[in-house]
């Protein structure tokens, strides 16, 4: 089966900033979630994604098809938002849809009318008289009716309220029942993403530092409560990602985590009080301090 | 997350609102329509199937299993958990095996906790 997408060594210089050698792939009918804190790479890798920027080196393919040769016939089966995507203020939502449909022979007009129902959107109004949330949601609208094979969001859900945001959420769901249809999209939200996606791709400082399906991803991190007293050299132990002692008490967090930890921090001299896996939110805090040790 | 899917599909089939035999969603249905990850579903399946709560034939889909017995083993083994969790907390606490029993008396006979504990603490 053709992979959603497929890049390999792909690096982008900017002046202060570069994504370097990238390998990564989606499979079909897959949702990949992009974490990342700001100027990690997650809008530039969106971007060579979707031809709008060329890479220095790499190669790219979206849906079997390599770009930038063949982009067009790429561009027709893909669809992208961005939070700084413009649409025309002084026009409707009925004229940007009549615009776009022009161009996309499949759009589906009925999709297009229950997104507006569900939306809550008024097609007549100018859309600079359109709330930020009902901008994010006709600009996902007018994408999504299009009906892509891969789907590319940047930052969905950002500064949406939480009736919105759950309104895009079960959108995107609605997107899946199609295992012909895949979606990469970046977030702050960790939340949905630890929600939505079946795979996680965590970019730090232009590096792909950890790319595994969700389960093992999460599986892999623990944090573990001690008591007694922090034996020395625990800084070394490369899984303990953090160490931090208050009192009797010590709080570890592991990465690479494995069954046969407790049992040696019970040699080193430590109780341990409790194992608890974490969300993804605590691991995404934790690898960033630790340099992006994923 | 999954933890969350086992536990409701547990509670359907324990309640009998899901009979034995009975088809499950598949695995993409169920992902779209309580808004998580087809990875997420999976691996909620697996652990039903390894707990013995649904069966899964290749191709074919997943069913309820025939005796929704093992069902309680899935919940024997959380009531475990939940215990252990007990015991750790009345270790930090300094009570011992009778102090806990009684403490256990006094929950299930829905008296305040108050009034009876105050003895078993020393």
């Amino acid at each position: 089966m053709t992979a959603a997408f497929a890049v390999k060594g792909l690096r982008k210089h900017y002046p202060d900033f570069a994504l370097q050698d990238v390998d990564l792939t989606l499979p079909q009918g897959q949702v990949m979630g992009l974490v990342g804190v700001n100027g990690a790479g997650k809008t530039t890798l969106l971007r060579l994604l979707t031809g709008l920027a060329a890479p220095d080196a790499g190669s790219i393919e979206v849906l079997g098809c390599r770009l930038p040769d063949e982009q067009v016939a790429a561009k027709r089966q893909l669809g992208f938002a961005s939070e700084d995507m413009r649409l025309y203020r002084g026009q409707s939502l009925d004229w940007h849809i009549d615009l776009v449909r022009r161009i996309y022979p499949e759009w589906d007009d009925a999709y297009a009318r229950e997104l507006i129902a569900r939306f809550d959107l008024k097609p007549a109004q100018a859309l600079g008289g359109y709330s930020h949330g009902q901008r994010v949601k006709a600009l996902l609208l007018l994408c999504l009716s299009r009906r892509p094979r891969l789907l590319l969001l940047d930052e969905p859900t950002t500064g949406l309220d939480p009736v919105a945001r759950a309104e895009v959420l079960e959108t995107l769901c609605d997107v899946l029942r199609d295992e012909g249809r895949s979606v990469l999209f970046s977030s702050h939200n960790t939340h949905d993403v630890e929600r939505l996606a079946d795979s996680i791709g965590f970019l730090h400082q232009g590096r792909l530092v950890a790319h595994a399906d969700k389960e093992r991803f999460l599986d892999n991190w623990r944090r573990v409560l001690c008591l007694g007293a922090a034996p020395g050299g625990l800084d070394g132990w490369p899984e303990l990602v953090h160490v931090r002692a208050a009192g009797s008490q010590v709080e570890l967090k592991v990465r690479a985590w494995r069954d046969d930890l407790p049992q040696r921090l019970s040699a080193a001299g430590l109780t341990v009080q409790r194992v608890d896996p974490m969300p993804l939110e605590d691991i995404f805090v934790t690898a960033v301090r630790a340099g992006g040790a994923a | 997350m999954y933890q969350q899917i086992v536990d409701q599909i547990t509670a359907r089939v324990m309640a009998g609102d899901w009979r034995p035999g009975q088809p499950l969603p598949s695995i993409r249905e169920l992902a779209a329509g309580s808004g998580v990850s087809v990875i997420t579903v999976k691996r909620a399946y697996e652990e039903l199937e390894r707990a013995g709560v649904i069966v899964t034939r290749h191709g074919k889909g997943s069913v309820v299993a025939d005796r929704p017995e093992p069902a309680r083993a899935l919940l024997e083994e959380g009531l475990r958990h939940h215990l252990q969790e007990a015991i750790a907390v009345g270790a930090r606490l300094g009570l011992d095996r009778a102090a806990l029993h009684q403490r256990l008396d006094v929950v299930l006979d829905g008296n305040p906790p108050t009034s009876q504990s105050k003895g078993s603490q020393s």
